[in-house]
């Protein structure tokens, strides 16, 4: 689905090899494991504070990586061990931090919200204040001329922040190379979308800023329409705005024990897709 | 030299000097700067070093502190600090405090600047310092300059460091000539933060100050010295990283001590120093307790009258050093 101001959207077929179907189910496999463990770590107490898991997303991440190169830049908010993971963090490096200790990627002395990683700005946990942040670095990216961008991921709760209003302004006016994405994992916190926002089309909500809705549990989708809007970016267009329609499978964080129940498993819809297409025997 | 020249001429020098420093803030280009700080830059540096902004505090301090940790070194220009109460999210917890959480991965070399404090008549919502909001944060640098020195010295410093610096300017001074050394003149003169200058040497009190303060406690020595009293005048110049030790050092040598601040009295810079003083080795030298002479502790009201006497002004520096010293 895309908004008026867009005249063509992203195309719906996809070539998907073997290489790559494997390589995206191990990934997404291992951060799914890693979150039940830390699920598992936190209940024992070995994890403190907040925790806030990224299980059923994994599409997202791993389907935006496959889309944008090493050079490119990303920030999120608070979820972002799977981003961690998939912007060079090692397993190891995510657990130790979590469990803080020196061994972790900020040493132990960030914690579950603030991992960094070289072009991955975190991490970050006040809501909705890294957008303005990717701004700056997609601004940086138009300044040094090297034809970098930036994704600026924020979450369905986020998307009422006014700071991202005024950001969505600044990058449309000077026409920054910045993909605002939109984790649509339908409640911010405990709060449903239809309860905290007047018009849930976040896709929309970028006005003159071209939108697409994604099928968020399906990694081809989100690859596809990444690498469209990567390209709007990169030819000097200006930002665009994705939606990605996803589901969390714990609740905001540890200290909510929410259960959502959920038919999707990106996990699993990969699992068959490379299945079904006869990739994974010999 | 003006405050508001010398203040062009750092700007102008370290643009000139690094490729990625550029500034941003709202009428900072096409219309010369709100205060004409920035005169003549846009026309020199083009739109790509000098940005102006749509009326988007929080939006574009956001943007200028990504910019900072994508590898540039932006000046975020605010047109008074009270509007950096809508951005104090980005300056504290996204400029502040990631160089800390990231240990040590991520640096944010941002400079934020602009008019703090009282100005003329502006009322309450436009006269407010915010040197001891800034200055209780660990992962800022605050700096408040008083002369033209100062500010040139101060920003080049602050530009060139590779924290976040919050620069507190006076807009009352920004029309004030000092005379600038030969050595403030060159294009490499830098103000180290966080060391105090002594601005007048005295034997019998320390006068503490920062901002436009300074000029009034130098103005109230010269009449106390007709009086035989001789005043020590210390210019903070950086609130934090404070220089203690030059207090101390002082507040040796006089064993009376006086703040001077346009900042409300609660939680303020003079109550820090007073605390500093108490836990450190002067303490056995003050022959009287430490007094801090702050903004009144209300709103800033509009009429004449009533602002100046929301404020130190020099006959209350006379006032409480004789009260000091029992005189």
């Amino acid at each position: 689905m895309r908004s008026p101001s867009l005249e063509e959207g992203p195309p719906v077929t996809a070539v998907l090899t073997r290489e790559e179907g494997l390589h995206y189910y191990r990934t997404m496999q291992t951060i799914r494991r890693m979150e039940l463990k830390s699920d598992q770590l936190y209940k024992q107490k070995i994890i403190r504070g907040f925790c806030h898991l990224y299980d059923g997303q994994e599409a997202c991440c791993v389907g935006l990586e496959a889309a944008i190169k090493p050079t490119d830049h990303l920030i999120t908010a608070y979820r972002a061990h799977g981003y961690a993971y998939t912007r060079g963090t090692s397993v190891r490096e995510i657990l130790a931090e979590l469990t803080g200790r020196k061994g972790g990627c900020a040493k132990g002395k960030g914690g579950s919200m603030h991992m960094y990683a070289q072009n991955f700005y975190g991490g970050n946990g006040i809501v909705g204040a890294q957008v303005p942040l990717g701004a700056g670095i997609a601004l940086a990216c138009k300044y040094f001329g090297k034809d970098e961008i930036c994704l600026t991921l924020y979450g369905d709760g986020a998307a009422n922040q006014g700071q991202i209003f005024e950001t969505y302004n600044m990058a449309a006016l000077w026409k920054l190379p910045c993909i605002f994405i939109c984790e649509n994992n339908r409640y911010g916190m405990g709060t449903s979308v239809e309860r905290a926002a007047a018009s849930t089309d976040y896709y929309k909500r970028g006005d003159y800023i071209p939108g697409i809705r994604v099928d968020g549990m399906d990694i081809l989708c989100v690859r596809e329409a990444t690498k469209f809007a990567a390209e709007h970016c990169r030819s000097g267009k200006g930002p665009m705005l994705m939606e990605l329609q996803t589901y969390r499978y714990h609740g905001h964080s540890m200290s909510d024990p929410g259960i959502r129940y959920s038919k999707k498993d990106c996990v699993n819809l990969l699992y068959w897709l490379i299945y079904i297409q006869g990739l994974l025997s010999g | 030299m003006t405050v508001r020249d010398a203040l062009n001429q750092a700007l102008d020098e370290e643009l000139e000097r690094d490729e990625k420093v550029f500034l941003l803030g709202e009428e900072v280009a096409q219309y010369d700067g709100a205060y004409k700080i920035s005169r003549g830059l846009w026309k020199k540096y083009g739109d790509k070093r000098i940005i102006d902004t749509p009326i988007s505090e929080m939006g574009f301090t956001g943007i200028a502190v990504g910019a900072a940790m994508a590898g540039l070194r932006p000046i975020c220009e605010f047109m008074t600090f009270n509007f950096s109460m809508q951005a104090i999210d980005q300056v504290i917890n996204s400029a502040g405090k990631t160089l800390y959480m990231s240990a040590g991965m991520v640096p944010v070399p941002v400079v934020f600047r602009g008019p703090n404090g009282a100005s003329a008549g502006v009322g309450a919502q436009h006269s407010q310092c915010f040197a001891a909001w800034y200055g209780h944060c660990p992962g800022l640098k605050v700096v408040s300059p008083w002369s033209s020195e100062d500010a040139k010295g101060l920003l080049k410093a602050s530009v060139r460091d590779d924290n976040p610096v919050v620069m507190l300017e006076n807009e009352l001074m920004y029309g004030v000539p000092f005379e600038m050394s030969e050595e403030a003149q060159s294009k490499d003169f830098l103000v180290p933060i966080g060391k105090a200058k002594i601005e007048r040497q005295g034997t019998h009190v320390t006068l503490v100050s920062h901002s436009r303060s300074v000029g009034h406690c130098l103005e109230a020595a010269a009449v106390l010295v007709k009086e035989g009293v001789e005043c020590e005048v210390v210019n903070l110049r950086t609130i934090r990283p404070m220089d203690v030790e030059s207090i101390e050092a002082s507040v040796v040598k006089t064993n009376h001590l006086i703040t001077v601040e346009g900042g409300w009295p609660q939680f303020g810079v003079g109550a820090e120093i007073c605390a500093r003083i108490m836990e450190g080795p002067a303490f056995n030298y003050l022959d009287a307790p430490a007094v801090r002479l702050t903004g009144a502790d209300v709103p800033m009201p509009y009429a004449k009258v009533l602002e100046e006497n929301c404020l130190p002004q020099v006959k209350d520096i006379i006032f409480a050093v004789k009260k000091t010293l029992n005189i």
